[in-house]
């Protein structure tokens, strides 16, 4: 796939594979999005996912809940690699920004993602 | 009786110990009984982020929380003692004999040597022989996830 930032996501149960599935089907891009389920995984095991997900890097981990065992495996890369940061409570909106603007920083991708992100919620 | 769960669960702090029985346990303290994160403030740091700011996270070794298990016990708060390997719990029972009435393995995943007991729990043959040691010597070991779980005796895990 393109250069760029990569993406993984990580979730509960089905959440990250279904995001990326959603967010595949309406860019049409394939292969930047990683999912990646907590289900059954223990803390080492959930770790090691999430490493072989982010690869080489650059990366942003997307993560379902601002807290517990995904945040945790996702935060736990963040010392060893410089090159990735992690934004909580994914998005559909925040999938689809970041897909289509991943050739700056990680840490500006980031921040755009998560900016973008939170502008798509709303109560109507 | 403050010390209202002694859990097992490799995830540690996490959603269904914070708010599964977080909330109907009504909470007060969790106290992480942990070498490894013990020693780590970063890894602290991190177990702090996951509890909400009505309960109190404290981090001890095994041999620090052992004494103050029965302080715990007779003290006001309503406690959950969290260990992350059924070693560990082993070790308070060895260091603080009968402090510990109940064990609640809540989840422990795959890894080596073990088999697949229920959807959560995962043990290996010599987890499961130390389980039956700590049932013979008193602690009375049940599997359940969440509080909405039927309990699982030890002897069915088998």
């Amino acid at each position: 796939m393109s250069s760029g930032v990569r993406g993984v996501v990580v979730g509960h149960g089905g959440v990250a594979a279904a995001l990326v599935a959603a967010a595949e089907e309406i860019s049409g891009m394939h292969g930047v999005l990683f999912p990646v389920s907590n289900s059954g995984l223990g803390k080492v095991d959930l770790e090691r996912r999430v490493l072989e997900a982010v690869g080489e890097g650059p990366a942003v981990i997307f993560v379902d809940l601002p807290s517990g065992s995904c945040l945790f495996a996702a935060m736990r890369q963040l010392p060893s690699h410089p090159d990735v940061r992690v934004v909580t409570g994914v998005n559909l909106v925040m999938l689809l920004e970041f897909l289509f603007h991943r050739e700056q920083s990680p840490e500006e991708v980031a921040r755009r993602a998560a900016e973008s992100g939170s502008k798509g919620i709303g109560a109507r | 009786m403050p010390i209202v769960l002694c859990r097992v669960d490799d995830r540690l702090v996490h959603g269904q110990v914070v708010i599964g029985w977080g909330r109907p346990l009504g909470l007060q303290r969790i106290v992480l009984v942990d070498d490894e994160v013990r020693a780590s403030d970063w890894e602290q740091e991190l177990y702090r982020m996951a509890a909400p700011p009505e309960i109190a996270v404290e981090f001890t070794s095994a041999a620090e929380a052992a004494p103050r298990l029965a302080g715990w016990d007779a003290g006001r708060e309503r406690v959950l003692i969290l260990v992350g390997a059924i070693g560990t719990a082993a070790d308070l029972m060895r260091r603080a004999p009968g402090a510990l009435r109940k064990l609640n393995l809540g989840g422990i995943h795959s890894g080596s040597g073990r088999r697949e007991r229920l959807r959560y729990l995962y043990l290996s043959e010599d987890e499961l022989a130390m389980l039956q040691r700590l049932a013979r010597e008193g602690l009375e070991v049940s599997a359940q996830d969440v509080p909405s779980s039927r309990p699982v005796p030890l002897k069915d895990l088998g």
